[in-house]
């Protein structure tokens, strides 16, 4: 295959507006191109034939994931930086089109992810980075963990992380709200530990998926969790509750937003304020908004955080920080049209991202942790958060 | 630097290599450089050499084969990892001399000890297939080797292979189809994408439609199904016999259920596409929940589940729309998921929630997507069409639009509304008017030819406006779009013939104009329509029909949906995605209209018997009542049962007294539902009532269970004529029809479809499935008399019959006792018990063995491991096939296992260890001489004859006192069927009983008459060479026929 496929891509590219609007099944007469688009950087595969597309997506997104793990950050600098492992981590993952090893914690066996410390190292002693030993990981049982792990301190992290996608019209009342939950784990014991977690009120699990790693008829039956997990971190289960259940919204939005036709000013208020948040401060507070192209610039003053309003982009976003009940933020001011448009015929949606410590939204808990099959006692913990996913208002 | 002696130079000299391999420049000639270093020691440099040859080893091949000794090699390695690398490095060296080569190292890895090295060889497999086609017929071989392979890590890679190199193999799936289904929960994530699609395709050919109930599939398929029957009766039965889903398809449903809950998009992906495609329609909907879920993931994943959904919303709608919510559309949504999603809204839209998809829509028109906004309004306008009564909402709300300032959207309203009037014109001259306003400032050319047209088509309803509409367009003609100008020409045809006074003028104005326009096109139709309307003398006949060839009514054009023709693609697919087949695309076949014989995927489990001996048709026997029997538990929820035997036969007893309930009446009437054998038994009525009432009895178990069989179906239509049971049995049969029935019911299904292919074939026990299958109405569990073999036989098969008949057969049981006898005590085995019963079914384990159901049940709270037998002590010449060690049992499981046991035609114990991980324990079976025996079929005469031969010595006899409620017919035929497992003789006198048997073991007869005397005395004569058994048995009859 040569390069000249890529050829097809560019000018898809071009030909879209946004990056985002790039189809990600482009066909050429010879080739299919499928992409996906991650910071800001488009990864591109060539298919030949017939193959669900879904598994082309998704490796190449295994493949984001398992740069970023390695180098930190995914981005254009760093691949070429690291052109070499790439390679070499390409190498391992794939074999004639087709899957290889794609759990980061055996690919981290067969190369060691560079560090600043190994580069140190390497430099000095001349030794490499590709392991020395060759695991025999892939053959245990358990084809996401390695054998012989060991740590000094045991210790067993997991984060509740719910997300709240809801949709807010006009009037404050809501149109759609979900919440999504993952619960990320960061799993560091010695030996072959054999966990179990069971949730005071798994009902509210309306739909789950599962790492690999989860044994899905205890779930069935029990509905607890068992599991033999992986080294690192790593992401245990996400899970949906359904729009049928009542999501209870911590936030609200008063906004005043309007142009005139006849002036080139219009007026912009907003207010964020706290609801029904169970005693807990909302944190994190982030409001942006994509203006009408007319707008040309906007002269605002927060009571609290600060904004900021590119012209370019017509994008405004305000950092509030937390809210205090007492006081609540506000921004207010004007926005100076450009002269001579009229009137854009919808007002700019309100985009909301907030954060909530230790507290999960959907009134998920964690019963218990358990462990079984090694000795000692690990250390365990357990953090509720609740944030805003795509949480809409418009106005 | 690469003839470095230090590995670090040699190291950053390769880095750099590959650095410049990475940005394009050719590095190939370095080669020969390069591939000295092959064999090196340091593995990093090794890799990146690998990575290098594989670049450019097609290119400079002869220099590449100076390497392939190394790899040779390294396939000897210890280590497995260096053994898997080296072969896929010499299989990615695309250099055809080394075929042979690749080929031997293949077939060498895939008997590997490491699944790892096997998994690579399937890997390789594909390579060498797109290098060198030829091999084909090699490699294929080399698949079936893998497909066997058990291990997790290979099933993907094999499969996928498969798929490459012959993906119309399917023979080489059956039997592995199994075990497949059972691994593919453990098998990583990508080979389950690649196993399930192939799956699919495998269910597709091989099992029946589960949609025949549905609506939508009924009417074509049953038509079509039964065209091809002849035989009327046939129809009925099948129309009766409503679809019952084969138990391997269940399967394959069963297991792919829990992907769902993949995290892996592409997984729960091709789940989705199974259910969809192989599922009845009640369960296919499960998966719209995981779909939903996937939407919340990256853009390019959402695309293509949206896609997906899109086309499944249009046949289902139902099976989204409590999902409505979720295709609310984000306004950070990039355009394509915008426009997807509502594509999807517009495919759910129905009366219910148009309301509130309507104000939905509302805020969707004013987005700042002008796109999105367009399409928008494509949706309303399909909305409006689809649902008539919001027909008036919408086109009012659109006519708002009408008003919009930005161009776009009021272009797009009005080639919607356009279509929108067409299809109800009558009242909406407002419309039109209003429409004929806006010509002024709409520049969007589709836009002002919608105008045009509809003016010129309703150009009567607004005989002021439109004149004066086509005087300002013939002003500006020169200057409009060439659609536009078309529409002028049209319209001003149209006036022309309408309203000519006004307007004849500026028409041919037109026309003028029209002549010497730029575009062919126009000139074209310029110069038909002045042809064929400005009257002239040559073309006066058309011109009469000038007005009707303009004015006719048009139809309404339909709005649909994009994504209506892409159904026929499989779902999940690029060619779905694109819409058009991408290559190596293939098509999902249609369902069969008869299943293929399942007992293709059957051997897989006998494959690790050892001992096996192959009788497929035993086989198939076997294997489908144990599937059916987890499944009839599971699926009906009858109590997890501790012994399956036991509550199969409870619950069976229960149905059987509310069939005994409706069959009261028709009792005692001799007849069965098929014709021939009805007007059989009617002539025969008065001289054989005897041997008919025999009959009947063998037959009215089968006919309770094709009664409760259709009863439980809610098919009720005509069974009640086959209903002929005598009632007061009814309770105490039900005790002795545990394992027959489960089988029986679980085979109708399937092979009476394979009846008319298998008739060809003669065979003996073939023929016997057949009857059995061929009319389950008269007898599954065949003991019949001659006479009523031969009445209930059509006339294809009646020569076949009767040729039958003097042959001595093999049938299949009669009764089956439901006794189960203690092998182990759950206190003396630590918590495990074991129970053995004779489920009297020929041994799938070889000849003369009889086989043994054990139900080990775990009665500890712990689970039981490795259940397996050992130190067997049996007596010379007995053999035994152990049960396949079960691996684990959980708290208060149980497990029914069978096995094999040769007795040698003795009752001596058979005496071994069952052991399990922690604790083994001494146990014996004994037969009771009973069970040594298998049934056979054979005329009066014929028994006659053998008794005659087994005389003397060979007899032994006996006087007897009968309990009197023993001495009706059938009540003896019972008893004595349920203590010995023997074969019903047809008897032409009253008092005689007959019974036939043969030992399993060395296949000498055994035959039984028992003759009723005066005074409830009877005589008991058994018959047979083996005369230890024949004294046993005589002494166990004794008892049952005297006690009451």
């Amino acid at each position: 295959v040569s390069r000249s496929v890529c050829d097809y891509f560019f000018e898809a590219q071009e030909r879209a507006s946004e990056a985002e609007n790039v189809p990600p099944v482009i066909p050429t007469p010879h080739h299919y191109l499928l992409s996906v688009y991650r910071h800001k950087i488009f990864f591109v595969a060539v298919i030949q034939s017939e193959v669900p597309p879904l598994f082309v997506i998704e490796f190449l997104h295994r493949v984001v994931d398992t740069f970023q793990d390695y180098f930190g950050v995914c981005s254009e600098v760093m691949i070429k930086d690291n052109v070499v492992v790439v390679y070499e981590v390409l190498e391992e993952m794939l074999d004639n089109g087709f899957p290889l090893a794609t759990e980061s914690n055996i690919l981290k066996e067969l190369i060691k992810p560079p560090t600043i410390l190994r580069t140190v190292v390497n430099t000095i002693t001349g030794s490499t980075n590709v392991g020395d030993q060759l695991p025999t990981g892939q053959l245990s049982v358990v084809p996401w963990r390695r054998t012989g792990v060991k740590y000094t301190n045991n210790e067993a992290y997991f984060d509740v992380i719910e997300e709240i996608d809801a949709i807010i019209d006009k009037s404050g009342s809501t149109i759609t709200a979900e919440i999504q939950g993952v619960i990320d784990a960061c799993v560091k014991l010695t030996g072959m530990p054999d966990l179990t977690l069971s949730f005071m009120n798994p009902r509210l699990l309306d739909d789950v998926s599962f790492h690999p790693c989860v044994r899905f008829k205890r779930w069935e039956s029990e509905r607890i969790l068992s599991f033999i997990p992986p080294d690192g971190n790593f992401r245990l289960l996400s899970y949906h509750v359904s729009a049928q259940n009542l999501v209870a919204i911590p936030v609200y939005v008063k906004h005043n937003i309007s142009f005139r036709d006849s002036s080139s000013l219009g007026r912009f208020e907003i207010t964020v304020g706290p609801k029904q948040t169970m005693g807990k401060t909302v944190e994190g507070v982030m409001v942006t908004s994509q203006m009408p192209k007319s707008v040309l610039n906007m002269t605002l003053t927060p009571s609290q955080g600060t904004h900021i309003f590119d012209p370019v982009t017509k994008l405004l976003s305000w950092d509030v920080g937390k809210i205090n009940p007492q006081k609540l933020p506000s921004l207010k001011g004007s926005v100076s049209l450009q002269a001579g448009t009229s009137k854009p015929d919808e007002n700019p949606t309100i985009n909301l991202q907030f954060k909530i410590q230790q507290l999960a939204i959907s009134g998920l808990k964690v019963n218990r942790l358990d462990m079984y099959g090694e000795k000692y006692k690990p250390f365990k913990g357990i953090k509720y958060m609740t944030k805003a996913g795509k949480f809409q208002v418009r106005t | 630097m690469l003839e470095s002696s230090k590995d670090s130079a040699k190291l950053d000299a390769m880095k750099r290599i590959v650095g410049m391999i990475a940005k394009g420049k050719n590095a190939s000639e370095l080669f020969p450089a390069v591939v000295k270093n092959v064999a090196s020691k340091n593995i990093e440099i090794k890799k990146l050499v690998y990575v290098y040859l594989m670049r450019y080893a097609e290119e400079q091949q002869d220099l590449a084969l100076l390497s392939i000794s190394t790899f040779q090699r390294a396939l000897k390695d210890p280590n497995q990892l260096i053994r898997a690398s080296a072969l896929r490095v010499l299989s990615s060296i695309r250099v055809p001399i080394i075929v042979p080569i690749m080929m031997l190292a293949i077939k060498e890895a895939c008997s590997d000890l490491s699944p790892y090295v096997r998994k690579n060889a399937a890997h390789a497999i594909q390579k060498l297939y797109s290098l060198d086609p030829e091999q084909k017929e090699m490699l294929i071989e080399v698949i079936e080797k893998l497909l066997k392979d058990r291990s997790t890590l290979v099933a993907g890679s094999v499969v996928m292979a498969f798929e490459e190199v012959c993906p119309d193999r399917i023979d080489l799936i059956h039997k592995n189809y199994r075990k497949l289904c059972h691994l593919l929960v453990d098998v990583e994530e990508w080979g389950q994408v690649v196993i399930i699609h192939m799956l699919t395709r495998y269910a597709r050919t091989q099992f029946v439609s589960p949609w025949k109930d549905d609506e939508v599939v009924e009417e074509y398929s049953e038509n079509n199904f039964y065209e091809s029957d002849e035989e009327q009766k046939e129809k009925d039965q099948k129309v009766k016999n409503t679809y019952t889903m084969d138990p391997d398809h269940r399967l394959l449903l069963r297991n792919t259920k829990p992907l769902l809950q993949s995290r892996n998009a592409a997984v729960v992906m091709a789940v989705a596409q199974l259910y969809w495609h192989l599922a009845p329609k009640s369960e296919a909907s499960i998966v719209a929940k995981s779909l939903v879920r996937l939407l919340r993931s990256n853009r390019e994943v959402q695309y293509i589940v949206l896609q997906n959904i899109a086309t499944m919303s249009i046949q289902r709608k139902g099976m989204f729309e409590p999902y409505l919510k979720s295709f609310y559309v984000r306004s950070t949504d990039p355009t394509m998921i915008k426009t997807l999603k509502l594509e999807i809204l517009t495919n759910l839209a129905n009366e219910a929630n148009i309301s509130t998809l309507l104000r939905e829509f509302q805020t969707y028109v004013r987005s700042q997507d002008k796109q999105f906004a367009a399409a928008t309004i494509q949706a309303i306008g399909r909305c409006a069409t689809n649902i008539t009564e919001v027909t008036d909402t919408c086109l009012n709300g659109l006519v708002c639009l009408l008003s919009n300032r930005d161009e776009i959207v009021v272009a797009e309203s009005v080639v919607v509304i356009k279509k929108l009037l067409q299809t109800q014109p009558a009242h909406h001259c407002e419309i039109i008017k209003h429409m004929a306003k806006l010509l002024d400032n709409i520049t969007v050319p589709v836009a002002r030819a919608s105008i045009l047209w509809l003016i010129g088509e309703y150009c009567e309803r607004v005989p002021k406006i439109a004149p004066d509409v086509l005087r300002k367009t013939a002003k500006s003609f020169t200057n409009e779009d060439d659609l536009v100008k078309l529409q002028i020409l049209n319209l001003g045809a149209k006036l022309y013939l309408t309203n000519s006074k006004q307007t004849k003028l500026l028409t041919q104005y037109v026309l003028n104009l029209g002549k010497y326009d730029q575009s062919y096109d126009i000139r074209d139709r310029t110069r038909f329509i002045r042809q064929l309307i400005v009257p002239n003398e040559k073309s006066g006949a058309l011109s009469k029909y000038a007005k009707k060839i303009f004015l006719a009514q048009k139809p309404a054009p339909l709005l649909e949906s994009p994504f209506k023709d892409r159904d026929h693609f499989q779902l999940g697919t690029l060619s779905h995605t694109l819409n058009s087949r991408a290559s190596g695309y293939l098509e999902l076949s249609d369902w069969p209209e008869v299943a293929p014989d399942p007992s293709v995927r059957d051997v897989d489990v006998a494959e690790s018997a050892k001992e096996w001996t192959g009788n497929l048709d035993k086989t198939k026997k076997e294997k489908p009542t144990e599937k059916f029997y987890s499944e009839s538990e599971e699926e009906e929820d009858e109590s997890a049962s501790t012994s399956a035997s036991e509550s199969e036969s409870g619950s069976e007893s229960e149905k059987q007294d509310e069939e005994e309930g409706s069959s009261v009446d028709t009792s005692g009437s001799s007849t069965s539902s098929e014709e021939s054998s009805d007007s059989e038994s009617d002539s025969k009525e008065s001289t054989a009532k005897k041997t008919s009432r025999a009959a009947n009895e063998s037959v009215s178990e089968n006919i309770k269970k094709k009664a409760k069989d259709t009863s439980k179906k809610r098919n009720t239509s005509n069974s009640s004529d086959t209903e002929s049971t005598p009632s007061e049995k009814s309770s105490s049969d039900s005790k002795s029809e545990s394992d027959s029935k489960s089988d029986s019911e679980s085979e109708k299904s399937k092979e009476e479809k394979q009846v008319h292919d298998k008739k060809a074939s003669n065979k003996q026990d073939v023929f016997l499935l057949d009857l059995d299958d061929f009319y389950p109405v008269t007898t599954p569990v065949a003991a019949p008399t001659a006479a009523v073999l031969s009445t209930s036989l059509t006339a294809d098969l009646e020569g076949l019959c009767l040729s039958n008949s003097s042959v001595i057969d093999v049938t299949t049981q009669v009764a089956v006792p439901t006794k189960t006898h203690e092998l182990l005590h759950r206190m003396s085995g630590k918590g495990l018990a074991a129970h053995y019963h004779f489920s009297r079914q020929p041994s799938i384990f070889g000849d003369g063995m009889v086989s043994v159901q054990v139900t080990v049940t775990n009665t500890t709270d712990q689970k039981i491991e490795n259940i397996h037998i050992e130190e067997k002590k049996l007596p010379p010449g007995m053999r035994m096939h152990d049960f396949n060690p079960i691996e684990c049992l959980e708290p208060a499981g149980s497990i029914t296992v069978p096995m094999g046991i040769d007795f040698c035609d003795s009752t001596q114990m058979a005496s071994f260890q069952l052991c399990t991980k922690d604790g083994r324990f001494n146990v014996t079976i004994q037969p009771p001489v009973g069970e040594l025996l298998l049934p056979v079929t054979m005329s009066e005469k014929d028994f006659k004859k053998e008794q005659g031969m087994l005389i003397g010595m060979n007899e032994t006899s006996a006087t007897i006192a009968v309990a009197l409620q023993n001495s009706t017919r059938h009540v003896i035929i019972e008893r004595v069927v349920k203590a010995a497992n023997l074969g019903i003789v047809p008897s032409g006198q009253d008092n005689i009983h007959r019974f036939a048997a043969k030992t399993a073991h060395s296949g000498s007869l055994v035959l039984v008459t028992v003759e009723l005397k005066e005074s409830s005395t009877a005589q008991l004569v058994i018959n047979t060479e083996k005369t230890v058994i024949g004294s046993v048995l005589l002494r166990e009859l004794k008892p049952v026929l005297s006690q009451g």
